[in-house]
């Protein structure tokens, strides 16, 4: 099933005739996600790149049965073009823009809830279910299909990620890349809270990184309502205070949003933090592949960190399958 | 963005805060001539960005125009050192003097972004003159909020929920709502991240006046507010993160030997933790952004040698677009151009990254292929050991 975006996907690309509209409209519908039309006002009509182009995505959606937006736009006009693409009934908005003011996005994230819409990002790199559809900036060819839910506040150190998995023939369900702005309209636990329901979905990868308490709240998300495993890896543990990384979100301030506290709250959720990026798919690998029986030698109590609910990998059943035929 | 005291209450003026009388002076005669026209005992405060300039010898009475004169001399230039400043301290170019004032009570007043809740937020306490963040930890039922919806704006009920939370009586209560009030206009006006008053002071004859100010900005709005990019001070930041900034590079100099070159913020961040996990320090963060074009390759290059702690440089690039060809040939191009001799460890991942390594290995550079990020910060930290 994977999350949000499958091969039910329609997209349409606001910002389409801009240069990064034009390219990554390419990119995700030679990756074959359906991209069904284009939106800049005053240019509706043509047809660019293949792709039909329309004056506002209320056209977009009557004419060509859009139902996901990817958003190219200018940081002044990504907001109102959020509100535009919700008004216009899309279910899922992803908006890649950076640089958003935060006002903005407080008024667009507070005009969303009670909507039918789900809003990824802003600041964001996109979602990509492998093998169905992508929707966003990342480069396809790294990712592999499988089970494995991602979801991140970065673009690149997801790559990374995900890069580490597909080393280890360890593929991917869905990766969702939240983004790194202080506001953005799907949070960790969105995300959570989602994979958990997927069936298609065995284990869980979130990256976090400094500033807020999302990761906190994600933790005890995970330690209340998620049965799946989840491997967790924190950026940002050798930033300075006060100073913004790059990430308009990734801020230590007043004393909180530290990487340490972060990893504490998802290590006490029972969330396996590992401190170094090179480590995450390795984390990964050894929750869902077991390692083969060994002979013990010593006494299983010896084991004083064990998590309450030892958790593996359910066993493909064969059974299930035959029922969903 | 951050701006100095005064400029904040230029600003709060603006939006008719009552803030205490006073003028920025460059000079101790300055100071002086302020303070006679203001009459009476003055407060003489150095201007930085940091805080606790009180507890760092930057904020003092000053009973005749002569004393302040006097003062303003020793302040003027001084490099003032507080917590909040780094060890070297900062520069003290201006001071504000401002008519001193009889206080009855000190509270605090504050408005920051929720990220949480996902709306503004204004805070209200009677611990004012602390930390808000020490009352927060120690005495939270000291703090009343209200948070607000842009689409509403302050109203009644929300400076009704502040005020009798801050235990104002009598005429305080109209005017406290209408301290709020403005407050809040000037933060949503100006694109705030956060507007501060600390201490909020209820003067003996009972008026409310903003004893301190601060105002931070949303760094993402200033392309619609010329007239808060004009308050910039540059002196406040280190030269080379101005140069990087000249360059749209994101660039945050740290203290570190192990210089470092990355595209994508959260991967630069996990880089400079990578080094240190090595045994490695950072020098620097550094996002050279998603694109990491020839160009920027080179400005990039620029700053870290102009850091003279860098000893080696790790640069870590995950492309997916980005060809590894492309970038070898920037980087080779860049280092030949400024004649960089540190050694060089290069991770790089997307599309023909044989090719791109194999044009590193045969430039006749002092370059060092790396394979994943561990092994890539290994290296830099051996090189910059071994530098």
């Amino acid at each position: 099933m994977s999350i949000l975006v499958d091969k039910s996907t329609r997209l349409v690309v606001q910002g389409v005739t801009g240069k990064e509209g034009t390219f990554h409209a390419q990119a995700c519908r030679d990756y074959g996600t359906q991209v069904v039309a284009g939106v800049t006002p005053g240019k509706g009509g043509i047809v660019h790149e293949g792709i039909p182009v329309f004056d506002t995505v209320a056209e977009a959606v009557a004419k060509e049965g859009a139902n996901t937006s990817l958003i190219f736009v200018p940081p002044a006009f990504a907001a109102d073009a959020i509100l535009e693409a919700a008004d216009a009934g899309i279910r899922v908005i992803v908006c890649i823009t950076e640089g958003i003011p935060t006002l903005d996005m407080v008024k667009a994230a507070r005009a969303l809830q009670g909507k039918d819409t789900r809003l990824i990002g802003p600041n964001c790199p996109g979602i990509i279910s492998p093998g169905k559809a992508k929707v966003g900036i990342m480069p396809g060819h790294i990712h592999t299909p499988g089970r494995i839910g991602v979801v991140s506040r970065s673009g690149t150190l997801t790559y990374e990620a995900v890069g580490q998995l597909t080393a280890r023939g360890i593929g991917q369900s869905t990766c969702v890349g939240i983004g790194g702005d202080p506001i953005i309209g799907t949070t960790f636990v969105d995300a959570l809270r989602l994979f958990q329901a997927d069936r298609q979905t065995d284990a869980i990868l979130m990256i976090g990184e400094i500033g807020g308490t999302a990761e906190e709240d994600a933790a005890a998300f995970v330690k209340a309502h998620v049965t799946k495993p989840v491997v967790g890896f924190i950026c940002g543990q050798t930033a300075p205070p006060g100073r913004r990384m790059g990430h308009a979100g990734a801020i230590i301030s007043g004393g909180t949003g530290t990487a340490a506290e972060k990893m504490a709250a998802m290590r006490k959720a029972g969330i396996t933090v590992v401190k170094s990026p090179a480590e995450m798919g390795e984390a990964v690998a050894r929750l869902v592949k077991p390692a083969p029986a060994r002979r013990r030698v010593a006494p299983v109590k010896a084991r004083t960190t064990a998590k309450p609910k030892a958790r593996t990998a359910k066993p493909k059943s064969k059974a299930k399958k035959a029922k969903r035929r | 963005m951050k701006i100095h005291e005064y400029q904040a209450k230029m600003i709060l003026t603006e939006f008719g805060v009552p803030v205490p009388r006073g003028r920025v002076a460059t000079t101790a005669a300055a100071a002086g001539a302020i303070a006679q026209e203001l009459g009476g005992t003055v407060v003489v405060k150095a201007q930085i960005h940091a805080g606790g300039r009180g507890k760092g010898g930057g904020v003092k009475l000053a009973r005749s125009p002569q004393e302040a004169e006097q003062i303003a001399s020793q302040i003027l230039g001084m490099m003032l050192k507080t917590h909040q400043t780094g060890p070297e301290g900062q520069r003290v170019k201006q001071v504000l003097v401002e008519e001193g004032m009889d206080i009855r009570q000190e509270l605090y007043l504050g408005i920051v972004i929720d990220r949480k809740v996902g709306l503004p937020v204004i805070m209200a306490s009677s611990a004012g003159g602390m930390e808000i963040e020490e009352v927060a930890r120690t005495r939270p039922e000291a703090i009343v909020k209200a948070h607000v919806d842009p689409a509403t704006g302050v109203t009644g009920f929300h400076t009704r929920k502040l005020t009798f939370g801050l235990g104002l009586k009598g005429d305080l209560l109209k005017g406290g709502a209408d301290f709020v009030t403005r407050l809040w206009r000037a933060f949503v006006a100006k694109d705030c991240s956060l507007a501060e008053v600390n201490p909020l002071v209820i003067t003996g004859d009972g008026r409310l006046l903003a004893l301190d100010a601060k105002m931070n900005f949303d760094d993402n709005a200033l392309g619609r507010h010329p007239e808060i990019q004009a308050l910039h001070d540059l002196d406040e930041e280190s030269p080379l993160e101005v140069e990087a900034s000249k360059f749209n590079l994101n660039y945050i100099k740290l203290d570190g030997t192990v210089g470092c070159m990355v595209n994508g913020a959260g991967l630069a961040m996990a880089t400079m933790d990578i080094i240190k996990l090595a045994g490695g320090e950072p020098a620097n963060f550094l996002d050279v952004g998603g694109g990491a074009s020839a160009e920027q390759i080179e400005n990039a290059f620029r700053i870290l040698i102009s850091d003279k702690n860098v000893r080696a440089v790790f640069i870590n690039i995950f492309g997916g677009i980005l060809r590894c060809d492309r970038l070898a040939e920037g980087v080779i191009k860049a280092v030949k151009a400024l004649g960089v001799t540190l050694p060089i460890v290069i991770r790089m991942e997307g599309t023909n990254v044989e090719l791109g390594q194999r044009m590193l290995r045969e430039s006749g550079l002092n370059f060092i292929t790396a394979q994943g990020m561990k092994d890539g910060a290994e290296k830099a930290v051996r090189a910059a050991r071994s530098a």
